[in-house]
């Protein structure tokens, strides 16, 4: 049983009066500071989440409505700008950076009453599927501290399972949102692209990069994803929110079209996690839904265009970095050229050195076509086979990640196979369309993850969908 | 393509304002050459008759009004990080030696 109800209980509470928020944002730093030895968090904000609680309780004492979030603290990956506080995004190049705004989904949780109490650790600037790679600390899997917990959005999943807070804040390029949902057994939702504003989160790749809650239950991340949705100003990607918002919508699964995708089920799935989602298929076929096999047959080129694209658009977004405005500037320089060199060189990590030299090589000059043209062109193409699967299908399914969760150090030798990791989850990022993972029992002790997406804007009817899916118990 | 020699990391590292150690570059020549032959699958896909995309979900040319808002925070704001300044200005090495 959970420490912490449904979010829009807790939130009714709050507002009746029977829970105070002071109390909420209490138990959920202790409970961060009890399970401190799984890394998750970075940081608390004891001070501003306290202060935040009690002007909640004092509005809810007055009689006024305190939003749909009253009181519920949350836990915020740490490459989301906070006002006032560090924000690093695990990296060196960043210590000690203090946000003098904040990011826009971060307004807009507070707008309704939401806490934030901590920051989470990831991969030093989202680059990772382990959050190995941060700059600070690794964390560990909640469900065998031997694991990594995925990444990059490790920290925000491992926090949610540990109980820490009903809810964390992740970013999904490539899958840093869903593979750690999948290896912790958290739910992990990733919206279309441009359903919530980016203003305010350190940019990794800006063609695919989204943002999203990570929860324990999927209505939990509905009721999250409801407030953060929408247009905004201040990022020019952003689209409209559905009229109907994300909270309701049929659960019904008879008659719902479901594909499987062969390339997911294929050579390369572990047998543990293919039997658990074949045992997800059958009861969905047992609830009346219309379950077909359906083939993309550009899916094995996707993580391939993701590793061209991602570490072009990485190498262009860390170009800010060079030691001048803010972050980490060497001090002894002999000149401007020397202070950006010898500031990146000093600053920034492995990884992200690697990605930057990447990107660097395939947008120079005689190499462009071959590689960034060309992953884009594969794109289109992988973008046209998804479009004619949602013709006939209203979902695509299979498993998130091929394995459970590997052990600490496995694959840090390795950039490659770590890559690897992200190869059922990159496509929805690079088609722009909404995915979820939920949990799907376990292999070998460990979680594992079903993943689910639907068209480009049709978050609402992913999440129902999602919703009737987790209610099935054999 | 051929694997990177350490004169190629060496331009790329220029490129990218970025000095490597001698480790880090014999690494790096061998790490790229990796995940460059992997991305080479790519050459083997039939894309005749599409074009490349840029934006996923059809936007195109979003414009706000050129005007000044009031976003709760100014330059003032952004000093605090800057790493030197001097007469409310930021200061930067020299640029010509």
């Amino acid at each position: 049983m959970s420490q912490w109800p449904a979010i829009s209980q807790i939130a009714a509470d709050v507002q009746s009066g029977t829970t105070s928020a002071r109390s909420l944002v209490e138990k959920s730093l202790r409970i961060i500071s009890e399970k401190k030895s799984f890394n998750a968090v970075m940081c608390t904000l004891d001070d501003s989440a306290l202060r935040r609680a009690d002007e909640i309780d004092v509005k809810v004492a007055a009689g006024e409505s305190a939003g749909q979030l009253a009181g519920v603290p949350f836990i915020a990956k740490d490459n989301f700008l906070v006002f006032g506080a560090e924000t690093t995004a695990a990296s060196n190049i960043l210590k000690g950076f203090t946000a003098p705004y904040q990011s826009t989904a971060i307004n807009l949780l507070e707008a309704e009453g939401a806490i934030c109490v901590a920051k989470a650790n990831l991969d030093a600037f989202a680059h990772g599927s382990s959050t190995e790679n941060s700059d600070f600390m690794t964390t560990l899997n909640p469900i065998d501290p031997a694991f990594v917990p995925g990444g990059s959005s490790g920290g925000s999943a491992a926090a949610v399972v540990l109980e820490m807070a009903p809810f964390a804040l992740g970013t999904d390029t490539g899958g840093s949102i869903r593979l750690p949902a999948s290896y912790c057994g958290a739910v992990g939702l990733k919206p279309t692209y441009g359903l919530v504003s980016r203003s305010g989160v350190v940019a990794m790749a800006s063609s695919t990069d989204v943002i999203g809650p990570l929860a324990l239950t999927v209505a939990d991340a509905a009721t999250v994803l409801e407030v953060m949705a929408g247009q905004d100003d201040l990022d020019g990607t952003t689209i409209a929110r559905e009229a109907a918002g994300y909270l309701v919508g049929s659960t019904d699964l008879s008659g719902v079209k479901v594909g499987v995708v062969t390339e997911y089920m294929a050579e390369g799935v572990a047998a543990g996690v293919r039997q658990q989602i074949e045992a997800k298929i059958d009861l969905l076929k047992a609830s009346g839904a219309d379950v077909v096999e359906i083939s993309l047959p550009s899916l094995p080129a996707a993580l391939a265009v993701y590793y061209i694209l991602c570490p072009a658009e990485v190498s262009s977004n860390l170009g800010r970095y060079d030691g001048q405005r803010f972050g980490y500037s060497h001090k002894d320089a002999k000149d401007l050229t020397d202070s950006y060199t010898q500031s990146r060189s000093i600053g920034f990590g492995r990884e992200a050195k690697r990605r930057i030299m990447v990107g660097t090589y395939v947008l120079s000059s005689g190499y462009y076509d071959a590689y960034y043209k060309k992953a884009q062109t594969v794109r289109t193409k992988l973008i046209k086979e998804f479009n004619v699967a949602f013709e006939t299908v209203d979902f695509l399914i299979g498993p998130t990640a091929p394995d459970i969760a590997f052990r600490i150090g496995e694959n840090v030798k390795d950039p490659l196979k770590m890559y690897l990791t992200d190869i059922l989850t990159v496509a929805a990022n690079l088609v722009g369309v909404p995915s979820i993972s939920i949990p799907a029992g376990t292999s070998q002790g460990m979680p594992v993850g079903l993943q689910i997406m639907s068209a480009q804007r049709s978050d609402r009817k992913l999440i129902a969908f999602a919703k009737g899916v987790e209610g099935l118990t054999s | 393509m051929g694997k990177l020699s350490r004169d190629d990391v060496l331009k790329l590292a220029k490129l990218a304002r970025l000095d490597l150690s001698p480790t880090e570059i014999d690494s790096y020549a061998d790490e790229l050459s990796e995940i460059l032959q992997y991305v080479e699958i790519l050459q083997t896909v039939d894309v005749s008759g599409l074009e490349p995309t840029n934006q996923v979900t059809g936007l195109v040319n979003v414009t706000r009004p050129d005007e000044i808002r009031d976003y709760g925070y100014g330059p003032k704001d952004l000093y605090d990080n800057l790493p030197a300044m001097e007469n409310d200005q930021l200061k930067v090495k020299r640029m010509i030696n």
